[in-house]
């Protein structure tokens, strides 16, 4: 008892520090406050969550059992299989789930205030993402190691089985075009940042040739050498932008990068994997770790305050960054960071078969979950410390601000974020841009925000450039080499899915076969990215809300997986633990749907929308941005197509769903355990 | 006497070494060596450049459409 005192009195500092924090950060009106409280509330959060949430998924809802041998243990051959040491495997496991999601979600959100979305970027990751994280890593643990997919194929059916992998093949394309999307954004007529972007290109060739065959396998040496060349290729980019004849040769409009970087993942997915993606994997992973570890740092260092109000009236619906309301859309554009389906496929993919002990699926499923989420909040702090009025000069898209600075500070003062032309050309001339106006996507308000807080910390305003363009190359790497792994994925998953009706398809060795399901796969991104890009509403817009419902839609998918098997295993009195968010994710998903269909509102629903361009076309009339009776057609072809698909991840949910309540309703009727665990195999 | 110094922060050096290895998917080499030696005594062993290829081509799926990383 005395022994428990001490623990006793931190558990208690840390919850009171937390209530402060909170407090400050959810009753300040009016004046500024500073990102620490924001940052203290998370860190509390968390570790209170660790401490008890967690503790009491492990012993009485997953009741993990130190001595039952675990696949790593019981297949161990050095490679797939090796018994971990847990810091190091949550190393592994945190840099294969934090990607450009956490980081661009939030900084979309900001626009309705920083509370919503921290508020919900804490709770969603406590009892929603992290006890997915969790959940499912265990249950694969207790199944050798199996996937997503095969799980719900044991436990639910084939059939069930069939339609989840679908909508895991309808996310993909989706997400490769939203990522596709933010990096032309942040590179369009940016001959700086193109040209750095471009030159990774070469700089991971040339990594891989020396990885291969100069020295073979000597991952240190060669990061090193590529991080030199890229920091080189970041200096150099300032003089190529400042250059009269080299920088016409970097400046391209959004439609010329999206052609370029639809050829690009044709090409690298297709190359062999040592001479391009693993090279550039090499240097973005450890160049996001680093990132994400400087930027906390700056963070603590500089303490910066929150200018963006705590809400703004944009919770209404009518923002310029995304449109629709709080419910259920704040909820949708912050996926990764609160909860994201995608960390189901990662949680039962290589990690579950280096775990070296049951009860580190704790630390490792719900530790690195919680993490990826200081780093949303972390984001959601480099975005709210930008003066609104610059934050929504990036963010709005030109058909709201237009393209001049005099029009965009005269619209965003309009709103009442007071604003004047010059700051706006300062800010662009402070990080060697000619314009900052509607770099939508959220990769160059974090770059912005990142270089502000960065500069302060190192370098001043003099450093400001490279800080900005350090930022943007940072996140165009990480999302070209997931373009590139994805297409990949994609192209598997598509021969797969033939493969079920034409079984030559499937041979993965089949040149013909290759090439057909990976232009498949680039054609299925490319189209969205196109329209995105072609949008005037700046396509992230429209894009993003569908990333996140199909992205939460897979997380309703993985947490209905987790409830239905505590049923079968007989302890439905802890299901809500699982049911609870995944009926939260299914109501988000399905309003979201509903509303991106069938809302009046032209500018959230696609029906809408669809009824008034098919309508001027009627009128023989031309709606801006159409240029021509070909664009109206296309618009209106467009909106169809992003009905359809909006309509199919609703009813993939919904079929989910009953098949979850059928297998539970059987669970229900039978006396004994039905899940399909491994027998337990106990440590001598 | 230098050695109790420096032998902690070598530990740490390597830890951190081998977490930054796993992250791109290469597991500790030497792990593998020792596995093979104990567990399968005479049977082959592979090459660290050998070990490194295979590895490589396992974690980007050369036809296994494995999934590594998230969005």
């Amino acid at each position: 008892m005395m022994t428990n005192l001490p623990s006793k009195l931190v558990w208690t500092a840390v919850a009171v520090l937390g209530a402060v924090a909170l407090g400050i950060v959810a009753l300040s009106r009016g004046e500024t406050i500073n990102a620490i409280w924001l940052v203290m509330a998370a860190i509390c959060s968390y570790l209170l969550a660790d401490r008890f949430y967690a503790r009491f998924i492990a012993h009485k809802v997953l009741r993990l059992d130190a001595n039952r041998l675990t696949p790593a243990q019981r297949f161990n051959d050095g490679l797939d299989y090796c018994p971990t040491d847990k810091t190091v495997l949550f190393g592994h496991h945190f840099a294969a789930i934090a990607g450009a999601g956490p980081l661009v979600g939030p900084v979309l959100a900001a626009q309705m205030g920083y509370l919503p979305g921290t508020l919900w970027l804490i709770a969603g990751a406590v009892f929603a993402g992290a006890v997915q994280d969790f959940i499912l890593l265990s249950a694969s643990v207790r199944r050798d190691g199996r996937s997503l997919g095969e799980m719900i194929r044991s436990e639910l059916g084939n059939i069930a089985g069939t339609i989840a992998m679908i909508g895991v093949l309808i996310i993909m394309v989706i997400l490769l075009a939203v990522l596709a999307l933010v990096v032309v954004k942040a590179l369009s007529h940016s001959p700086w940042a193109t040209f750095t972007v471009s030159m990774t290109i070469p700089i991971a060739i040339l990594m891989g040739i020396y990885g291969r065959f100069i020295r073979p396998g000597r991952i240190g040496e060669m990061s090193l050498i590529g991080f030199a060349l890229l920091m080189l290729s970041l200096i150099f980019g300032r003089h190529v932008a400042a250059d009269t004849t080299l920088a016409p040769l970097f400046d391209y409009s959004g439609e010329a990068l999206s052609m370029m970087l639809i050829a690009y993942g044709f090409v690298a997915s297709v190359l062999p994997v040592w001479a391009l993606l693993a090279p550039r994997d090499y240097l973005s992973t450890f160049l996001k770790i680093g990132t994400i570890v400087g930027l906390a740092l700056g963070i603590f260092v500089v303490l910066p305050d929150l200018k963006m109000p705590a809400v703004t009236k944009f919770v209404d619906g009518s923002g310029p960054v995304f449109s629709g309301s709080l419910f259920p859309f704040l909820f949708i554009t912050i996926a990764c960071g609160a909860i994201s389906g995608f960390h189901a496929l990662i949680s039962s993919g290589t990690t579950p078969k280096m775990l070296d002990n049951e009860v580190n699926a704790r630390v490792i499923g719900y530790g690195a979950m919680l993490m990826e989420s200081f780093v949303a909040i972390m984001a959601m702090v480099a975005a709210t410390t930008l003066e609104p009025g610059i934050y929504f000069a990036l963010n709005s898209p030109a058909a709201l601000i237009g393209t001049s600075p005099d029009s965009a500070a005269a619209a965003i003062s309009g709103w009442g974020f007071t604003v004047t032309p010059d700051v706006l050309k300062q800010a662009a001339a402070d990080v060697g841009e000619a314009t900052i106006l509607s770099r939508t996507g959220g990769a160059p308000t974090l770059a912005v925000g990142m270089a502000e807080i960065l500069s302060n910390a190192i370098g001043g305003k003099a450093l400001m450039a490279f800080w900005y363009h350090f930022a943007i190359l940072f996140e165009a790497l990480f999302i070209l080499t997931t373009i590139d792994a994805g297409t990949r994925v994609a192209r598997f998953m598509i021969q797969d899915l033939i493969g079920t009706a034409v079984p030559w398809f499937k041979a993965t060795k089949s040149w013909s076969a290759n090439i057909v399901a990976t232009a498949i796969a680039v054609t299925g991104w490319g189209y969205f990215l196109y329209q995105g890009v072609v949008d005037p509403l700046g396509g992230i817009n429209t894009l993003w809300p569908l990333f996140g419902i199909s992205n939460q839609m897979l997380a309703c998918i993985a947490l209905l997986l987790a409830t239905v098997v505590l049923f079968k295993l007989k302890r439905e009195r802890y299901a809500w633990v699982t049911l609870a968010p995944a009926t939260w994710l299914g109501v988000c998903t399905l309003t979201a749907a509903w509303q991106k269909i069938f809302s009046e509102n032209p500018a959230v629903g696609f029906l809408a929308h669809a009824d008034k361009f098919a309508g001027a076309l009627a009128a023989n009339t031309i709606l801006p941005p159409a240029k021509s009776i070909a664009d109206m057609h296309r618009i209106v072809f467009n909106d169809y197509v992003n009905a359809t698909l909006t309509a199919l991840l609703g009813a993939v949910v919904l079929a989910m769903a009953g098949f979850s309540l059928r297998a539970i309703l059987h669970a229900l009727d039978n006396p004994h355990v039905t899940a399909r665990e491994n027998a337990p195999v106990p440590a001598e | 006497m230098r050695k109790t110094v420096t032998a902690p922060m070598f530990k740490i050096a390597r830890r951190i070494i081998r977490t930054a290895r796993l992250m791109v998917g290469i597991p500790d080499y030497d792990a593998y060596v020792a596995h093979r030696r104990n567990v399968h005594p005479g049977e082959p062993i592979m090459s660290y450049e050998a070990f490194f290829r295979e590895r490589q081509a396992s974690r980007y799926g050369e036809g296994s459409g494995k999934i590594n990383r998230c969005c």
